[in-house]
């Protein structure tokens, strides 16, 4: 029961941004609103969205999935730099990267722009998943499977691709997801995208109806996708009684295949790093303005510490929806995922202004205080925590928590010591990958911060906003250094386990 | 049941301690590194000024802009021509009091200013930093409710709907009429005017043989295809809304679709992005703010960038003059602190700190104009009102109807 009444309270959490956007979408009545959603240029926002989302999560899988499989299955040398290294980009600002690019070159605006720089900063989260997922599924499998005669070809997709699959499609929505609320990547492509017409509504005529009625098409957009993906989710059972192979399976031999394979993973890693950095480095050689260290110093102390108790936080509150929607699926686990997914879809300035809304009027003790903040990254990044934590907890078997209490321990007791045991991987994950996010968010930071706190991305704004690009350059660089430790601890997850250790 | 009960609470309580804790720890965090903060940044401004001999062309775009500020506060301490907005200002507050400010400008433009202030009064500004619409769009959902005292906004346009909503409080005539009277209200004194800022048209000379003079000349043939604006830009539709008024709707209507069919090019973001456009030799001509312009000048030092400036004649709608605003909300108008902020910015210390740091042109009498652009009086504009230029929501829609935004 409690742990449905603490389900219920991350449900608010989740409701806040939604119950905001319809109470600004339907402010002035269904008039203005008809008026915007019938927009002829709201329908072309809508398709060129639906369509970036929907190319970058295809070439994310591609390039997630495949790199997944030659660190975990094959010969392939150096797997364990690549293991870290392929996960890294994640640790990418959008809009560091954006800018970088089309800083070399401009004529890259447009479409294909913004699907470059969203696809090579967001696979690692099609290939974190996918990583875990090979290494706990049974290599046993795939080699009875090759015995028995079927070419590799046939066995990665006959074999590994399902036992990937849920990770993969899971990391595929945090993709689409994460796409469709990006705001920095598209803008400074120039690809005008929903996201881009929603924030163009609030700089341009400071008229929150259309920002909200686009908003509320986000989130309709979102969840049409969330509930196709859950369908998928909820047709599979995962866990198994064993904790998985005990035995380390002979890799796959690349052989020829080796060179191209690393030739075109070096050839992704220098898309995805050396291009920004390069434009880090203009920076910095173009500029007189300077950094003053002193608030570089504070801004990387509060960005660590707002980024580790955000993750903590995140994780705690996601922890009950995980269980239920595991365990217990039923409307309540299943709405509340989906609400948090479709959040995870909206631009961060319209969070944040519904938390200014509700912060206001209900919360105004710790309004624009660091709790307000924490729980505005709660909201924000929810969907993260809940999709690797919802895998790791379906992976534990729910029948060695009946064996522990049917040994005399109470339900709490057998859960604590053996599926939180089980899952705690997947929970390390979700932390990384809240702290990581929390670190390169700015629009919610900007709006609810103390007064007085600065954190590496608004500094990074302030100085580029100002032109100072030279003093901008080492928080770029700082931020791109603090977010690749958690993503490092992240390729590192699992390692535990005895095929990895072989290695 | 009872066990499984207390088993979750932990996990909820929990993260309400560590917020708690680490809440209590980041305020402390903050005192800190406010006050780490203050003596660094001033004792780099001294080491700047301290010695210019050294590398004296990465100096030179800063540091005498520094000494300038340092002597303009010098005298007017000195002088004390300041008194009378000073005296008026100082009088019903109390030393050690405080306001906070939600400020649309950037903190490297008017950090060192608040500073300044702080250090002269005695009184401890708070301030949120953002940007304008943003801020403004924060303002209107916090209503009565806002923590802010005053909002410093970088278009007239942003306080002008905070005016429109009832959440701003009166200014005195006397704090209003201390600047020129193109840069007040034209009634009711809900805001005032700070610094002026004019539209340029900005053009790379290797590209381009023969300037423009006005940017009614922009549809000419001659340009086709070379011009960018930003349409989503406050600056920009601020300039539109000028054009609507200063010369009627079908006039200004005409000349957007004349750009369009002109090819003009409309998918670079920000006025930053088109300066830069234009000195990299990207895109010929580029419709800004003249002081992106001249903060590119001092970043790269006057070699360093090869975009020149037109500033347009006559009542050509490209020159007109736009101003950064302050208004109280109904909040700080119980706090005699945040009239003397405002009374501070209009100051002769503020105004000279805005013509010489950030190449803002001072809107009070006095104030010498910035370096290297013309004076203000000879900006001559389109013939309005700061407040006509309200009717920003007509502009939009005349954007949006020709698929602009």
């Amino acid at each position: 029961m409690s742990l449905i009444a603490a389900a219920v309270v991350a449900a608010v959490a989740v409701v806040i941004p939604m119950v905001y956007v319809v109470v600004r979408a339907l402010e002035r009545g269904w008039g203005p609103f008809e008026a915007t959603l019938w927009r002829a240029r709201t329908l072309q926002m809508v398709v060129r969205s639906v369509g970036l989302a929907a190319t970058v999560t295809a070439a994310t899988l591609v390039i997630g999935i495949g790199a997944a499989w030659l660190v975990a299955r094959t010969d392939l040398p150096g797997r364990r730099f690549w293991r870290i290294a392929l996960g890294l980009p994640l640790a990418m600002p959008s809009y560091v990267a954006a800018w970088g690019w089309i800083g070399w070159r401009p004529s890259l605006a447009g479409p294909l722009g913004a699907w470059l720089v969203l696809t090579t900063i967001s696979y690692p989260y099609v290939y974190f998943p996918v990583l875990g997922a090979l290494r706990r599924s049974d290599p046993a499998l795939e080699e009875a499977a090759r015995s028995l005669g079927r070419a590799p070809v046939r066995v990665f997709l006959g074999v590994t691709l399902p036992a990937v699959r849920i990770a993969a499609v899971g990391g595929g929505l945090l993709v689409g997801l994460y796409v469709l609320s990006d705001f920095g990547a598209v803008s400074i492509m120039r690809f005008e995208v929903l996201t881009q017409s929603i924030y163009r509504s609030y700089r341009a005529s400071f008229d929150r109806t259309p920002a909200a009625v686009l908003g509320c098409v986000l989130v309709v957009l979102s969840l049409v996708v969330v509930m196709a993906v859950t369908r998928v989710h909820h047709r599979a059972r995962f866990d198994r009684a064993g904790t998985g192979s005990s035995r380390p399976a002979p890799p796959i031999t690349l052989g020829r295949g080796s060179l191209p394979a690393t030739l075109a993973l070096a050839g992704l890693m220098v898309v995805v790093f050396a291009v920004p950095l390069r434009s880090l480095v203009l920076w910095l050689d173009r500029g007189r303005s300077q950094t003053d260290w002193s608030q570089w110093w504070s801004a990387t102390t509060s960005t660590l510490t707002i980024a580790a108790v955000a993750a903590v936080a995140t994780v705690l509150v996601a922890l009950p929806i995980a269980i239920l929607s595991a365990r217990h699926a039923g409307a309540l686990s299943t709405s509340v995922t989906g609400l948090a997914y479709a959040g995870h879809a909206l631009p961060g300035i319209v969070i944040a202004l519904s938390l200014v809304f509700f912060g206001v009027r209900f919360a105004m003790p710790i309004y624009q205080r660091l709790p307000m903040l924490i729980f505005a990254y709660v909201v924000l990044f929810l969907s993260l925590a809940l999709g690797a934590m919802h895998q790791a907890i379906a992976h534990a078997p729910p029948i060695l928590d009946d064996v522990a209490r049917s040994l005399g321990r109470t339900q709490w007791q057998a859960w604590w010591s053996v599926t939180l045991r089980l899952s705690a991987p997947g929970i390390g994950v979700a932390a990384a990958l809240v702290c990581l996010t929390v670190m390169k968010e700015l629009p919610a930071t900007l709006l609810l911060r103390p007064i007085g706190t600065d954190t590496l991305a608004t500094r990074l704004w302030s100085h580029t906003s100002a032109s100072s690009y030279a003093a901008a350059a080492p928080y770029a660089a700082t931020i791109l250094i603090v977010a690749a430790i958690p993503t490092a601890l992240l390729s590192g997850v699992g390692a535990r386990d005895p095929s990895a250790d072989e290695e | 049941m009872s066990s499984r009960r207390r088993s979750i609470w932990p996990a909820l309580v929990l993260p309400i301690a560590l917020i708690a804790a680490s809440c209590g720890d980041d305020d402390a965090a903050d005192d800190g590194g406010d006050a780490t903060a203050g003596p660094a940044s001033s004792s780099a401004a001294g080491t700047a000024a301290a010695t210019p001999s050294a590398p004296a062309a990465t100096t030179a775009a800063t540091s005498p802009a520094t000494t300038v500020s340092t002597d303009a506060s010098a005298t007017t301490d000195g002088s004390g021509t300041t008194g009378g907005t000073d005296s008026a200002g100082t009088s019903g507050t109390t030393e050690g009091g405080s306001l906070t400010l939600y400020s649309g400008r950037n903190e490297e433009l008017i950090a060192p200013l608040l500073e300044d202030f702080e250090a002269a009064t005695g009184i401890d500004v708070e301030v949120r930093y953002g940007n304008s619409a943003e801020m403004g769009a924060a303002l209107l959902e916090e209503g009565d409710g806002t923590p802010a005292d005053v909002f410093y906004s970088q278009e007239v346009g942003a306080v002008g709907v905070l005016a429109e909503a009832g959440l701003m409080a009166p200014l005195p005539d006397e704090v209003v009429g201390l600047v020129d009277e193109r840069f007040q209200p034209a009634e009711s004194n809900l805001w005032v005017g700070v610094t002026g800022r004019s539209r340029v048209i900005v053009y790379n000379p290797e590209l381009v043989t023969e300037a423009p003079t006005g940017v009614l000349e922009l549809t000419d043939p001659m340009y086709e295809g070379q011009v960018a604006i930003v349409p989503s830009n406050a600056g920009f539709q601020a300039f539109v809304t000028a054009f609507r008024v200063s010369q009627g709707e079908d006039a200004a209507r005409q000349w957007l679709v004349d750009m369009q069919e002109n090819g003009v090019i409309t998918d670079i973001e920000s006025n930053d992005d088109v300066l830069a456009a234009v000195d990299a030799g990207d895109v010929p001509i580029g419709l800004i703010n003249h002081y992106y312009w001249a903060r590119l000048v001092s970043e790269r030092g006057p070699d360093g960038v090869t975009a020149q400036l037109v500033f347009p004649e006559g009542d050509d709608p490209g020159a007109l003059v736009n101003a950064t605003a302050a208004g109280l909300t109904a909040r700080g108008a119980e706090n005699p602190d945040a009239l003397a902020f405002i009374e501070y910015l209009l100051s002769e210390e503020g105004q000279t700190y805005f013509a010489t740091e950030t190449s803002e042109y001072p809107l009070i009498e006095g104030v010498p104009d910035p370096e290297g652009v013309p004076p203000l009086e000879d900006l001559q504009g389109p013939q309005l009102d700061l407040t006509d230029l309200e009717s920003l929501e007509e502009t939009q829609a005349l954007l949006t109807d020709l698929g602009l935004i």
